[in-house]
């Protein structure tokens, strides 16, 4: 599939927009960034939302805008979650999910209504009417009310953000399986490191109007030059798919190119999983360690150094097929083992978790 | 009880009444759309015009109709030049008048209920493929319902009310352009004040009735949305 190409220009009296973009016709990307980056602004004016847009934009293929082009919003094949629900108030769910689909042409139709309805397992509430629902629940109806469009492109801003922990934890499933299931590249919006881990593999990094990097989710999360790499939480993120299970001792073989984690959970065979390995559970060692409790243990190189505070460096090491991990250790021990661009060592990594 | 006379004059009402309210709804949709969209540097100007029959007095606005519709005003020299009668002291210069005076009551309902819809569910029914004209019937209609009814309602009664513009314009001709506000004061002027007495208290509780409706409607629709 196409990728998507982007290139806008929007000037506020305080802000400005200014961004130059490729992204990937699949998969799910996530626009990430302070508040005020320009996120919002970016993805509204991906649906032709915003007012006073310049540039050009095609999407699989298509133009959307161009030097004398603009395909009104109601044209574009973009389904669009809003942080709110925005459900229309005076039509029932089932209505609400039928508003697009009923604007929709015939041949268009590749998500029916049942489809988007169970995905997101709002069957039971279709007679509802909006009021009558929960904050989770009216955002899945919103979900699937976007999804129910067959867009060519799904946006959502910050879907997630106006709801309680709980609830978030309630939705992320859905949206995961979202991802599983349907090929419909996805634009994510959101400031939440967490739910990027989780849900995208492609990311876009945002700041003040600007496309400060972009790429995969575990190149960019490891990138000392940027600032995802330097806060307390920092993590990288391993794709790996489920390879075996140790029936005696209860745990499950992951295999990416690097070697296999064995971790004590129980995902089904075959299926991709997403690990975070935290940059404070890795310890480096220049000898294979003997006699250890840790199991998941890999040679490594070491890619880059970075200083994290005074005391302590981030070190990025490369595991075999160029998967980066990354390490927090003293700046005292970095010292002590000699560690340096190209050095040969072991990652020890304590913990892991099956973030999907 | 009512004499011939007054039914006429109630017949009238309720006719130029009802007619004013649907001229007004469909002129005032559109008008009020607009002033609750717009980012026009002289919107204000729209505005201050569709207030003015607030503030002016009924003499003031009717005197100018006269002026203007009379055998000598443009209008009424342009409806000569078709082949038409000057429309001063007519049931159709009533009318144009009864427009002029009820615009704000029906104007500005409309454009409050429109503005406090917001711009986000017309976005999102952009987003779900519904072109502009799409949207304005398929959203922002059923959701300014309760400022339709309110609209309806005041254009209505304010109408049914008034008495300086059409006396003005109207000149109070008996079974053409005579109005129950206006047999009130006639009969007053005749001291027949039980006459006077009915016409008034049926306007009272008609008046009463619309707006209790208009209200307790409102609340119903504002409870159906929480």
């Amino acid at each position: 599939m196409n990728p998507i190409e982007a290139r806008l220009r929007m000037q506020r009296d305080d802000f400005q927009l200014d961004i130059d973009l490729n992204i990937p016709g699949h998969g799910v990307t996530a626009l990430f960034g302070p508040s005020g980056c320009g996120k919002t602004s970016l993805l509204r004016a991906i649906a032709g939302l915003e007012p006073g847009v310049s540039g050009s934009l095609s999407v699989c293929g298509k133009n959307w805008q161009g030097e004398r082009h603009f395909l009104p919003p109601h044209k574009r094949p973009v389904g669009y979650v809003f942080q709110e629900p925005s459900l229309f108030p005076h039509l029932n769910v089932r209505d609400n999910l039928q508003y697009g689909l009923k604007r929709l042409n015939k041949r268009q139709r590749r998500v029916s209504l049942e489809q988007a309805v169970e995905l997101l397992g709002i069957g039971e509430l279709l007679q509802r009417k909006p009021q009558q629902l929960s904050g989770g629940e009216q955002q899945r109806v919103a979900i699937a009310r976007a999804l129910a469009v067959s867009p060519a492109l799904l946006l959502m801003d910050e879907p997630l953000a106006a709801l309680d922990e709980a609830l978030k934890q309630e939705i992320l499933p859905w949206l995961e399986s979202l991802h599983r299931e349907l090929d419909i590249p996805v634009l994510y919006v959101s400031h939440s490191r967490d739910e990027v881990a989780r849900l995208a593999d492609h990311l876009v990094l945002l700041n003040t109007g600007r496309v400060e990097a972009a790429g995969s989710v575990s190149d960019l999360f490891s990138r000392l030059d940027l600032s995802l790499a330097h806060r307390p939480d920092t993590e990288t993120v391993i794709e790996t798919i489920v390879a075996g299970y140790d029936g005696e001792f209860r745990l499950a073989a992951l295999s990416f190119p690097g070697g296999r984690f064995r971790i004590a959970d129980r995902p089904a065979l075959g299926r991709h999983a997403r690990l975070q390995v935290k940059a404070n559970d890795v310890s480096i060692t220049l000898k294979w360690p003997e006699q250890t409790s840790i199991l998941n243990i890999f040679p490594a190189t070491v890619d880059t150094l970075a200083d994290d505070g005074e005391a302590r460096v981030i070190v990025r090491l490369m595991l075999d097929g160029n998967v980066p991990l990354l390490a927090r250790i003293t700046r005292k021990s970095a010292a002590e083992l000699n560690l340096e661009s190209g050095a040969k060592v072991f990652a020890q990594v304590k913990s892991v978790a099956l973030l999907s | 009880m009512l004499a011939e006379q007054d039914l006429t004059a109630l017949w009238i009402s309720l006719k130029l009444a009802a007619l004013t309210t649907i001229i007004l709804l469909i002129i005032g949709t559109p008008l009020a759309w607009w002033l609750a969209r717009s980012r026009a540097r002289l919107k204000f100007l729209a505005e201050a015009l569709v207030a003015l029959p607030l503030v002016l007095p009924p003499t003031v606005l009717g005197f100018y109709l006269l002026v203007a519709l009379g055998p000598d005003g443009p209008l009424g020299r342009a409806m000569q030049a078709v082949g038409g009668e000057p429309l001063a002291f007519t049931f159709t210069g009533l009318v144009i008048g009864s427009v002029l005076y009820s615009l704000p009551f029906v104007v500005q309902p409309l454009q409050n209920a429109f503005a406090a819809i917001g711009q986000r569910p017309l976005e999102v029914a952009a987003t779900l493929g519904a072109s502009p004209l799409d949207r304005f019937f398929s959203v922002a209609m059923p959701l300014a319902r309760p400022g339709f009814l309110t609209a309806a309602v005041l254009g209505f009664a304010h109408t049914l009310g008034e008495f300086g513009v059409v006396l003005m314009i109207g000149g109070n001709i008996p079974g053409k352009t005579q109005v129950l506000s206006i047999a009130i004061y006639d009969h007053v002027e005749a001291l027949e004040y039980d006459q006077a007495q009915w016409i008034s208290g049926g306007l009272l509780l008609l008046s009463f009735l619309l707006l209790m409706m208009v209200y307790a409607f409102n609340r119903r629709f504002a409870e159906a949305r929480l």
